[in-house]
Formats: C-alpha cells, sequence, structure tokens
C-alpha cells in the first residue's frame, strides 16, 4: 500500500462517520486547547510578576531586619519578625560605598487622614527623597519628598492620584494641610497615576519623611532599606559590604537579610514555571482522557465496520494492513483535532490578552509541542488495541455478520 | 490447481464438535467450472472459504498450485488471496462510502499497484461489465444487478486463476441472477476456473461439473471434468 492510498482511505473512512469524526475531534481539540489555555496563563502571570520586579530598577538590594536561612524569599521575609531594629543610623552607615548610588530607607503603616471633613485609612510609607529614584516612580504633580537630612521629620507629604481624587475631587491639593494621625502635614506632591508595585497600589499611598513616620508610628527601626547599586557587577561587593557594615554596627551579630532582586526574581521565576508545568500537566490528563475516548469510539467503529474489514481480508488485506489502516485513522484524526484545538487555544489566549492587557498570557513553545505531540502519541497508542483487534478478526465471522 | 488431501473443518461449539468437512478429497483444474450443492449446512460455504483461504483446515493439506498452502503464515496467504483469487459474495459487501470505482480499485490498493496503472485497469475492468457509466455511483444508487456486476469487477480487476461466487444470485431477482451467471460463464470461457455455491439447480446445472454435498462430505461429484479426473 502506498501511504497517500493509506490516507485517503483514512480520511474517507473518518468522512463516512462524520458524527464520530466531530465527537473525537473536539475531545482532542479540548484537550489541546486546555494545555495551551492553562499554561497561557501561567505564563502570562510569571511574566507579569517578572516584569513588575524588573520594574523595581535593576540594580536593587533589599535589607531587611531579621535572619532568614535562605538569600531568596522565605515566610519570615513577608512576616517581619523584628529581632534587633534597623534604624537611620544604619541606613545612612550604607551610603558609604562609592558603589552605591542611592539609599531609600522604608517604614510602612496604617493611619487615618483627613481633610476638611472627609477621612480614610490610607498606608504610609516613611522614606526619603532618593525612594522616586530608586523605585522608577513619577511625580505628577508638586515636589516629591525634600532631599534633607534623614532625621528630619518634616511635616510635608507627597499623595496617590486615587488619595487626592478622593480627599480633594476636583480642587487643588498641593498647598493644602491635612491631618495624618494626630499630626498635621502639608501636601507638596502628586504621583502620577501609573505608578503600581507589587503587592500595594502606590496611588493609595501617602508618603512622608522617614523621620516624621518613625515619630508618627512611634518606633525606631526601619521596615526596609532598599541600596541602589551603581551597576549590576557591584552587586555582590555591595551586598558583603552591606552585611559587613550592618554585623560590626549590630555587635557582631549578623541579624538582617540582604536580598538581591536576581534571587527574588529566581524564586517567583520557579514558583510560577512550577505552576505552569502543573497546569500543562493537570490539562495533559485531559488529553489522557480524550485518548481512552478514541480507545472506546474506535472499538465501536471496528464493531461497526467488521464486514468492511472481513471484506479487506477477503481482497488480501495482511493484517499489518489492517493494522496500518485504523491506526492512519487515529493519526489523521488526532493531527487534525490537535491542530484545532492549538487553534481554538491561542484564539482563546489572544481572547484573554484583549480582556486582561496586564496579563501578557502565552502558551510556552514547550508547552504547545507537549500537547501536540501528547494529542497524538494518545491518540495512535490508544488505538492500537484496537487495530490489532480488528486485525485479528476471523474474516468468515466477519463477513457473515451484519 | 486446487488439491484437497484429506481435509477436516470441525467447529467448536459448545462442548460439542461440529464436522463442518469430514475428510475431503477433491481436485479442481484450471479453468474448471464447478458447482457446489448441497443442504443448508452441508459444509459449502465453508469448502469455499478454505479454497479462498479465507479460513484454515483443521487438519488435512490444501495444494494450490502444487505449492502447500496450510502452512503459509496469515501475511503470506492474505497475498496468495489478494493475487490469485476472487470472492463475489451474496450479500456483494461493497463499502458503502466508496463508489464504483474506489469498491473495485481496492484489492489493487492492496496490492500496492502505482496510481496510473491502478486507474487504467478499473477503468477497463468496469469496461468489460458494462458499467463505465456507473464508475462514480455510491453502492446505494445501484441496483442489484449492478451492485453484483461491481463486486465481480472488484473480484475480478486483480485477474486473479481462480473465482469463488458463494450463493452470486441469492440477492438478485431472476433478470439480474441470469445476467451475473452470464458474466460469470463468460469469464470462465476466457480460462478462470470458477466455482458457484448455489441452491438454485438450475444454476447447479449449468455448470459442467457438479458437486453435491451433505453433511460435510462430497456425496456426488459428476461431470466431465470429474470423470477425467477420477480416471487418472
Ligand atoms: N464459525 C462456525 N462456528 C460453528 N459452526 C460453524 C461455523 N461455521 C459453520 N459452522 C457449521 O458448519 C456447518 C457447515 O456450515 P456451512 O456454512 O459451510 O454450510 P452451507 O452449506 O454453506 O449452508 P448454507 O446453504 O445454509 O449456506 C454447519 O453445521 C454450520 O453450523
Ligand atoms: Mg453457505
Amino acid at each position: 500500500m502506498h501511504s497517500n492510498d493509506v490516507s485517503r482511505f483514512a480520511w474517507g473512512a473518518l468522512r463516512g462517520y462524520p458524527t464520530r469524526t466531530l465527537l473525537m475531534l473536539v475531545a482532542m481539540a479540548i484537550g489541546v486547547a486546555a494545555v495551551v489555555v492553562l499554561t497561557a496563563l501561567g505564563e502570562g502571570a510569571r511574566r507579569y510578576v517578572v516584569g513588575e520586579f524588573t520594574s523595581l530598577g535593576s540594580n536593587l538590594i533589599i535589607v531587611l531586619p531579621g535572619r532568614s536561612e535562605t538569600a531568596g524569599v522565605n515566610p519570615s521575609t513577608f512576616m517581619g519578625e523584628t529581632p534587633r531594629d534597623l534604624t537611620l543610623a544604619d541606613a545612612q552607615a550604607l551610603t558609604r560605598n562609592r558603589n552605591v548610588e542611592r539609599i531609600a530607607p522604608l517604614n510602612v503603616g496604617a493611619a487615618d487622614i483627613s481633610w476638611q471633613g472627609r477621612q480614610r485609612e490610607v498606608t504610609i510609607i516613611g522614606t526619603n527623597h532618593d525612594m522616586l529614584a530608586v523605585r522608577n516612580w513619577e511625580l505628577g504633580l508638586g515636589e516629591f519628598l525634600p532631599d534633607t537630612d534623614l532625621e528630619l521629620a518634616s511635616p510635608v507629604c507627597v499623595i496617590g492620584s486615587t488619595i487626592r481624587d478622593e480627599l480633594f475631587g476636583a480642587r487643588r491639593a498641593i498647598g493644602e494641610w491635612v491631618r495624618i494621625g494626630d499630626r498635621r502635614f502639608r501636601v507638596i506632591g502628586v504621583l502620577a497615576s501609573e505608578g503600581r508595585s507589587i503587592g500595594v497600589d502606590v496611588q493609595e499611598t501617602v508618603l512622608i519623611p522617614v523621620a516624621s513616620a518613625q515619630q508618627l508610628f512611634n518606633t525606631p527601626s526601619l521596615f526596609r532599606i532598599l541600596v541602589e547599586v551603581k551597576s549590576r557587577d557591584a552587586i555582590t561587593q555591595v551586598q558583603q559590604f552591606i552585611i559587613r557594615t550592618l554585623r560590626e554596627r549590630h555587635q557582631g551579630e549578623e541579624d538582617v537579610t540582604v536580598i538581591t532582586q536576581d534571587a527574588v526574581l529566581a524564586t517567583f521565576d520557579r514558583i510560577f514555571s512550577a505552576l505552569t508545568y502543573a497546569m500543562g500537566g493537570m490539562a495533559a490528563i485531559s488529553l489522557l482522557v480524550a485518548g481512552i475516548l478514541i480507545m472506546n469510539v474506535m472499538l465501536v467503529a471496528i464493531s461497526q465496520r467488521t464486514s468492511e474489514i472481513g471484506l479487506l481480508k477477503a481482497l488480501g488485506a495482511a493484517p499489518q494492513q489492517i493494522v496500518i489502516l485504523f491506526l492512519s485513522e487515529a493519526l489523521l484524526l488526532s493531527v487534525l483535532g490537535a491542530s484545532l484545538g492549538l487553534l481554538l487555544g491561542q484564539l482563546a489566549t489572544g481572547v484573554l490578552r484583549q480582556v486582561f492587557p496586564a496579563l501578557p498570557a502565552q502558551a510556552p513553545l514547550w508547552a504547545v509541542i507537549m500537547a501536540l505531540l501528547v494529542a497524538v502519541v494518545t491518540g495512535v497508542l490508544f488505538s492500537l488495541l484496537p487495530a490489532r483487534r480488528a486485525a485479528r478478526l476471523d474474516p468468515v465471522l466477519a463477513l457473515s455478520r451484519r | 490447481m486446487i488439491e484437497f488431501r484429506e481435509v477436516n473443518r470441525d467447529f467448536q461449539v459448545g462442548d460439542q464438535v461440529v464436522h463442518a468437512l469430514d475428510t475431503i478429497n477433491l481436485n479442481i483444474a484450471a479453468g474448471e467450472y464447478a458447482s457446489i450443492m448441497g443442504p443448508s449446512g452441508s459444509g459449502k460455504s465453508t469448502l469455499l472459504n478454505l479454497i479462498g483461504l479465507l479460513d484454515r483446515a483443521t487438519a488435512g493439506h490444501y495444494l494450490l498450485n502444487g505449492e502447500d498452502v496450510t502452512t503459509l503464515s496469515d501475511t503470506q496467504q492474505a497475498q496468495t488471496r489478494n493475487q490469485q483469487i476472487g470472492f463475489v459474495f451474496q450479500a456483494f459487501h461493497l463499502v458503502p462510502r466508496l463508489t464504483a470505482a474506489g469498491n473495485v480499485e481496492l484489492p489493487l490498493i492492496l496490492a500496492g499497484m502505482p496510481v496510473e496503472e491502478r486507474r487504467e485497469r478499473v477503468a477497463q475492468t468496469l469496461e468489460a461489465l458494462n458499467l463505465t457509466d456507473r464508475a462514480h455511483h455510491k453502492p446505494e444508487q445501484l441496483s442489484g444487478g449492478q451492485r453484483q456486476r461491481v463486486a465481480i469487477a472488484r473480484a475480478t480487476v486483480t485477474e486473479p486463476k481462480v473465482l469463488l461466487a458463494d450463493e452470486p444470485t441469492g440477492n438478485l431477482d431472476h433478470r439480474s441472477g441470469r445476467d451475473v451467471v452470464e458474466i460469470l460463464e463468460g469469464l470462465n470461457r476466457r480460462g478462470i476456473t470458477l466455482l458457484v455455491v448455489t441452491h438454485d439447480a438450475e444454476l447447479g446445472e449449468r455448470a459442467r461439473r457438479r458437486i453435491l454435498m451433505r453433511d460435510g462430505r462430497i456425496e456426488s461429484d459428476t461431470g466431465p471434468d470429474s470423470e477425467r479426473h477420477a480416471q487418472q
């Protein structure tokens, strides 16, 4: 038999039983589309998070109080256990390295903000002038926190655009005095509306000088120190400098955690890759289901086409040829179903990208290849048994059955 | 060309053994025309299936052209069937989704014949059976007589040496049956060995050699060819 004769015969047989063919195509297509869409979502989430981290600024080192065992992210990183305070003096000390471009100390808390009777609770970030550059934020109106001594608690604040809208509406905010907690602050700037960063919506926050925040929350300690390094190559050197400096300042105890952005990124990358694999794997199970469906439908097909098989044998088809004919049907079906599924999956992914532009959903190439491969391999594997059974049919019985 | 030596075919039905063929000795020469008759269940179809290599003997030997084909593998038997034997069935057994030409083409596809050669052969065979204008019709669009003619075309397109017909007129009216018989006899006159199983006495009488079966045995075997063999 020539291969194009085989495929023509297989195609004819598939078209001869349209309902059955459609059913199997749909099962296969759904399986493949599921793999494509789910891995696209996982990959989209990964890219989103990685993108957010990258927007932090590329040469960033984060210092937080408390020792954590790994360099990456672990629960205590977020819980913020504080065995020993990280102080403004510590932050100041970290500027004394020629590879440190700038630092931004960070204090975070919640407080009520009010203006002319309007009031709401907001996240207060105590920081310094350099924070704007460290986080690549943009200022919409006015000016950012002044470049003064870190210890100076000036009564000024910069507010997010959402806060501005809620408190002031259409009225002018710059120059107005607001009440935060039990203190008064003058609004000197409004952040531009693009600024977003992981976890917090900056537009929902109010920035005040770090010393003011320490007074407001009545704490001498810092939540974080962000250190921007001059160049990527210097990161390790600065990291060691920070650990050494703080150990000296903390009576020889190494009680801080120093995270480089690379480490954080790598951790998130791993988490989301694992998630994508898991989703791909789960979706692949639906392909297995499709495979079992194909096996069942093939078995039914063979009992439907018993007399045809008997006839082919009478005309001189060898067992091997019968196997090839039925496997070709399965192969054709799998390839068509998988292609259809790929198309559907990409279409659905495209729609997802339209609806959620922030999430760069895109099935990774490995997932697409895997889905197609698994589809075709299961399709053919699960048809092996039915095809063998067809080949073993007794032609006399097959021909006498109607 | 067909030689059966002490051939038995038993079927196990539950704990009983049915002797469908009981020690058959038979010689059929190339170009013969023989009818096989006998009551229902006497083993006519079983004999034809064994000759056509669709079935295997329980015991005994079958020599086709002097070669013992009982020991051939399934694949070798399939090849022999493809090249040397043509079948015509009572129920036609056309593949419904294929056209007349598509059905006739099947054995050539299985043989791996190139497309051009194949098309030509199919066209010639359909022409010989007066089916050229029906080449692109599906079986459901054909009359019973036409369907059986397509089946004959399919059985002869490989130019086999033996044509086996199991009740070829069983599903046809008298006229179409007569046509089919005349076609088969015409093929025999041009050299093919023709074996026809039938219940129709009139049809059976037309054969030069008449084999009568009963209970898995050959009860009588009459005609010029069988006598010639008997003398040998
Ligand atoms: N696959 C089978 N299993 C069991 N018994 C069988 C099988 N095939 C045939 N037989 C038995 O073998 C005997 C001969 O059957 P066969 O079909 O050859 O008869 P036949 O002469 O062709 O009859 P009919 O004229 O009705 O077609 C019968 O008794 C039948 O029941
Ligand atoms: Mg019979």
